[in-house]
């Protein structure tokens, strides 16, 4: 921790702001079928190939409960260290829409399927504890296509039912950074259950922004605006900072913030008001006489539990205590799944600390460079753990292994080969380094005069003749030995 | 030979087993007392060419299987079928042709029988009279200008009249027991779980039951085993075996308790359908079984939850008909205009009268006043129920508060229209299985039934009490067809 402290605030005209915001995650259930129907759910497919009768609303079709959607929502509850509410019901919530066949979604309204939970934060400042609300299971609705004709709307139904976790957060955040690591850690979290794939591109984690802003040091809440459906977290950043903006102009103005949902203008920066609370639908929510109310065994989510995979928060708890890593190295690490399976598979026989340094080194620098993630890597886990096995057994150093590294980048060579194809194996028999450091002081008689007459300081120099002698290959650490009995 | 359309289901099936008539001379008959039925209007759509091939192929097969084998049946146009028009006796599914097959008719079919055609009904069902229909009013074979009841209206005149064998209605608030009563045929509602609801086009999802509608007891019996079932596509519906009710179908009901619940004896009932029910009481009492008196406190309460709850849940059914998907739209200068024209022209009064109730009760502010209150006392008058089958086995009482009335009588006055239910709408409120079985006449020689209510999943206890009923009522549709 490096001792900075929070400092977030709008600067008004008389004083200090601070910004609550809340949010509600949408994210979609990673299941190859629909939340009441068997109908695949794959991005990008034609529109309309993915739609059953129960997605768009037959006469006398009846949605059946996906139980696999169920298991993921109880496992991101998990995750969330939430409360599992064994008895939920479904709801419908009524409105009409052209790519709501039903005339109404089936979601959750007053007993969703998960209940209170928290996602932990690491901020420059501290750690921060950002209360879950709740999580709900919903349907999602269909795309309005309103730009291919002038005169009519198309709808595609192929998202239409598609399930959908809705979790929203208590108004914990108090930052536009804060919003970007809570996003970034719920997202994580769900890759690591494998419920949520978290990919913003393809709406697979979308975003209601609440927004209210109160005098620091004041108890009480101000009066909230909703940002819709911002689709990135730089947008959700910006629509945060322009909204809480416009709330302390008009609150120093000593006039009222009206509780309405409003939109993020992405090519303005501005946020406008779409609906007042006044014009809010009535939804008409009742529990759907179509379903059951869902009732789980405890057995169940006893059984899930178990399977539970190793979450970031206790990976990097495991990582400082048992593998000896800072505090910042283990964050980063764990920050994705990906990069912790990596790291994983580069220990397997191997020196943990360096392996770290290497990653958070070598090849971020590399992935940063080339704006790669790590499964794009051009280096494999394997193969830079052999690389960083050949350093410990010392049959490289670690000097050439920077060379070799390089190298492996061209389609992730196998690090052995380089070296075996190209001589680099270091140099560790002492009569053949002797015989380096032979030459090299022959060379330079002069200086060997002067250091043994007091000029220690180009021991250094001498180290350096006798590395380029051998093209880096000599073992250093022999070199140092033999190097200080020949001059002696 | 009488002629073959004047036979029971159970007789025709046997019929054609044994070879007395094949299929195709079945199918004819009903045919042609079919074609002679226009003045009844019982029909929306005939499939009598199919029905015909269909049959003439039956009768080429070696062996005969199924509990249905060879007999046509004309359904309610409630019921989705595939690749034939079903309209819900509306203007907004007047065009709807499905892709696919209710599980109810489904079952029929996979038992030997095969449609016969689409009967008229109520507007999504919404009706006590079948005058609710954008196909026009059904008429009772027992009386020009009288109604069939309803929903299930051309359901049950089209029994009555031999226009097919027997039939299959939905019974939401007594659909398929009121208009049976009304024409002298049986009905039965069954448990809610026992039959699917997918494929059937919904009114109110947790009332919404499928039921057979027969010439006799025997019938109701046999059709009631080939259309019920567990289906994986309904979350409500019950997987639970289901019984052979007509193997076991006996008149020995010595030693049955049956209760007689007094909130039933409404005022102004005519003294006739007192006498009916004293009438029953005296079969029963006959036939063996004990008469306990009852009570169910909460009665008073049903037709008003019911017409809380049944236009809720239909409110949020109905939204789906938009002019969007499929069946009727009306133009419109943007999406919304669209929906009001759509909505305005393809819904009827009496369905858009229940959207506007069930909007309202569900509405913010309205909700717990009505709606979660409905709930509630709904919960109260299952208890009733509950409580009263821990010491009887079925409970007695008239079907209707009067026999059939003329056309146009009600349809002005929705509340006395609503309070033919009254007797019917309790049950399905609880869920339980009732039955409407013919016991006598008025006296203007309209037929009169009585209810039978069992406890869940017990169809076959009030089967027996009714067969025992039927024995004794001795009950006889005594009808020339006036109408052909």
């Amino acid at each position: 921790m490096t001792g900075k402290k929070f400092d977030y605030f709008i600067k008004g005209e008389k004083g200090n702001w601070e910004v609550i915001i809340g949010l509600e995650v949408h994210a979609q259930v990673l299941s190859k079928s629909k939340l009441f129907s068997s109908s695949p759910t794959k991005f990008g497919a034609e529109p309309n190939s993915q739609v059953s009768l129960v997605d768009c609303a037959f006469p006398g079709m009846l949605p059946v409960i996906n139980q696999f959607c169920i298991e993921q929502s109880v496992k991101t509850g998990l995750g969330l260290k939430a409360k599992i509410n064994l008895d939920s019901v479904f709801d419908r919530k009524n409105y009409f829409y052209a790519d709501l066949p039903q005339g109404y979604q089936i979601s959750q309204y007053k007993n969703p399927i998960v209940g209170e939970g928290e996602v932990i934060l690491d901020m420059s400042y501290g750690t921060r504890k950002i209360g879950i609300e709740r999580l709900h299971l919903e349907q999602d609705a269909g795309k309005s296509i309103h730009d291919m004709d002038p005169d009519n709307t198309f709808v595609d139904l192929n998202r239409s039912g598609v399930a959908l976790m809705e979790i929203v957060s208590k108004p914990d955040l108090r930052s536009p950074d804060e919003v970007n690591a809570y996003i970034r850690k719920l997202r994580s979290i769900m890759r690591y259950l494998e419920t949520c794939d978290g990919n913003m591109q393809e709406g697979s984690l979308r975003a209601d922004v609440n927004v209210s802003v109160r005098k620091v040091g004041e108890k009480k809440f101000g009066t909230r605006c909703e940002i819709k459906n911002v689709n990135s977290i730089k947008f959700m950043q910006m629509a945060i900072e322009y909204e809480a903006r416009r709330q302390v102009e008009l609150l120093e103005d000593n006039k009222q913030i009206d509780q309405e949902t409003r939109l993020y203008d992405t090519k303005k920066n501005t946020t406008r008001s779409m609906r007042s609370k006044e014009d809010a639908h009535d939804y008409r929510y009742f529990p759907d006489p179509d379903l059951l109310p869902l009732n789980l065994k405890q057995s169940l989510i006893d059984k899930l539990k178990k399977k539970l995979p190793e979450l970031p928060d206790e990976k990097k708890e495991r990582f400082i205590k048992e593998h000896n890593l800072s505090y910042y190295e283990a964050n980063i690490l764990v920050s994705e799944k990906e990069i912790s399976n990596y790291y994983e598979e580069v220990i397997k026989g191997c020196d943990k600390k360096l392996a770290s340094n290497w990653i958070t080194g070598e090849l971020f620098a590399v992935l940063n460079k080339k704006n790669l993630s790590i499964s794009q890597s051009p280096v494999s886990a394997k193969n830079l753990s052999t690389l960083i096995k050949m350093i410990i057994s010392g049959k490289i150093s670690g000097k050439i292994a920077k060379d070799v590294f390089e190298k492996m980048q061209d389609n992730d060579k196998d690090p052995q080969q380089i070296v075996d194809k190209e001589g680099l194996t270091q140099e560790s028999n002492p009569k053949e380094i002797e015989k380096i450091i032979s030459q090299a002081l022959s060379k330079n008689k002069d200086k060997v005069t002067q250091y043994k007459s007091g000029k220690e300081k180009l021991f250094g120099y001498f180290v350096g003749e006798v590395m380029k002698i051998s093209k880096g290959k000599a073992n250093p650490q022999l070199v140092n030995e033999i190097l200080k009995v020949k001059l002696k | 030979m009488s002629n073959i359309s004047d036979f029971t289901l159970t007789k025709l099936v046997a019929g054609i087993k044994k070879k007395d008539f094949t299929s195709q001379e079945v199918t004819e008959s009903f045919i042609s007392s079919s074609e002679k039925s226009k003045k009844l209007n019982t029909y929306i759509t005939q499939c009598f060419d199919k029905a015909i091939n269909t049959a003439k192929n039956f009768d080429k097969k070696k062996d005969y299987k199924g509990l249905l084998a060879g007999v046509p049946i004309a359904v309610k146009d409630l019921f989705c079928t595939k690749n034939v028009k079903t309209t819900a006796g509306s203007k907004i599914l007047h065009n709807f042709v499905p892709t696919y097959e209710s599980t109810v008719t489904n079952n029929l079919w996979s038992e030997g029988s095969f449609l016969l055609g689409k009967l008229n009904c109520d507007e999504f069902a919404m009706g006590s009279s079948n005058e609710t229909s954008f196909f026009g009013n059904v008429t009772n074979p027992f009386g020009d200008k009288l109604v069939p009841g309803g929903s299930s209206g051309g359901s049950a005149s089209a029994v009555a009249a031999n226009l097919t064998p027997a039939t299959i209605g939905t019974d939401t608030g007594g659909s398929i027991r009121q208009p049976a009563s009304f024409t002298g045929t049986v009905g039965l509602k069954p448990t809610y779980g026992r039959c699917s609801r997918w494929g059937i086009v919904a009114f109110a999802s947790s009332l919404d039951q499928a039921g057979p509608m027969t010439k006799n007891v025997e019938d109701c019996a046999l059709l009631l085993q080939a259309m019920s079932g567990y289906d994986s596509k309904d979350s409500t519906s019950v997987d639970r075996k289901v019984d052979n009710y007509s193997s076991k179908l006996t008149e020995k009901v010595k030693g049955l308790k049956i209760g007689i619940p007094k909130e039933y004896r409404v005022e102004n009932m005519p003294n006739e359908i007192d006498k009916l029910w004293k009438r029953g009481i005296d079969y029963l009492k006959d036939a063996g079984a004990v008469i306990k008196n009852i009570s169910l406190p909460h009665t008073k309460y049903a037709l008003p939850t019911y017409y809380i709850v049944a236009p809720a849940e239909a409110s949020s059914n109905l939204a789906r008909y938009d002019g969007v998907k499929y069946g009727h739209r009306s133009k419109g200068n943007n999406l919304f205009e669209m929906y009001e024209n759509t909505r305005s022209e393809g819904f009827g009064d009496e369905v858009k009268r229940r959207i506007l109730i069930g909007t309202y009760v569900l509405s913010s502010g309205y909700y717990d006043a009505y709606y979660l209150k409905a709930q509630k006392v709904r919960q109260l008058i299952k208890n009733d129920f509950d409580k009263a089958f821990n010491d009887i086995d079925a409970i007695l009482t008239p079907s209707t508060p009067s026999a059939a009335f003329k056309m146009g009588d009600k349809k002005d006055d929705p509340v006395s229209m609503y309070l033919n239910d009254i007797f019917t709408v309790p049950i399905n409120l609880a869920g339980l299985p009732a039955i409407s079985v013919p016991a006598g006449y008025d006296k203007n020689d309209l037929p009169l039934g009585l209810q039978l209510i069992g406890k869940a999943f017990d169809e076959q206890t009030i089967l027996n009490l009714s067969l025992a009923i039927e024995k004794r009522a001795n009950f006889k549709i005594k009808l020339k067809a006036w109408w052909s």
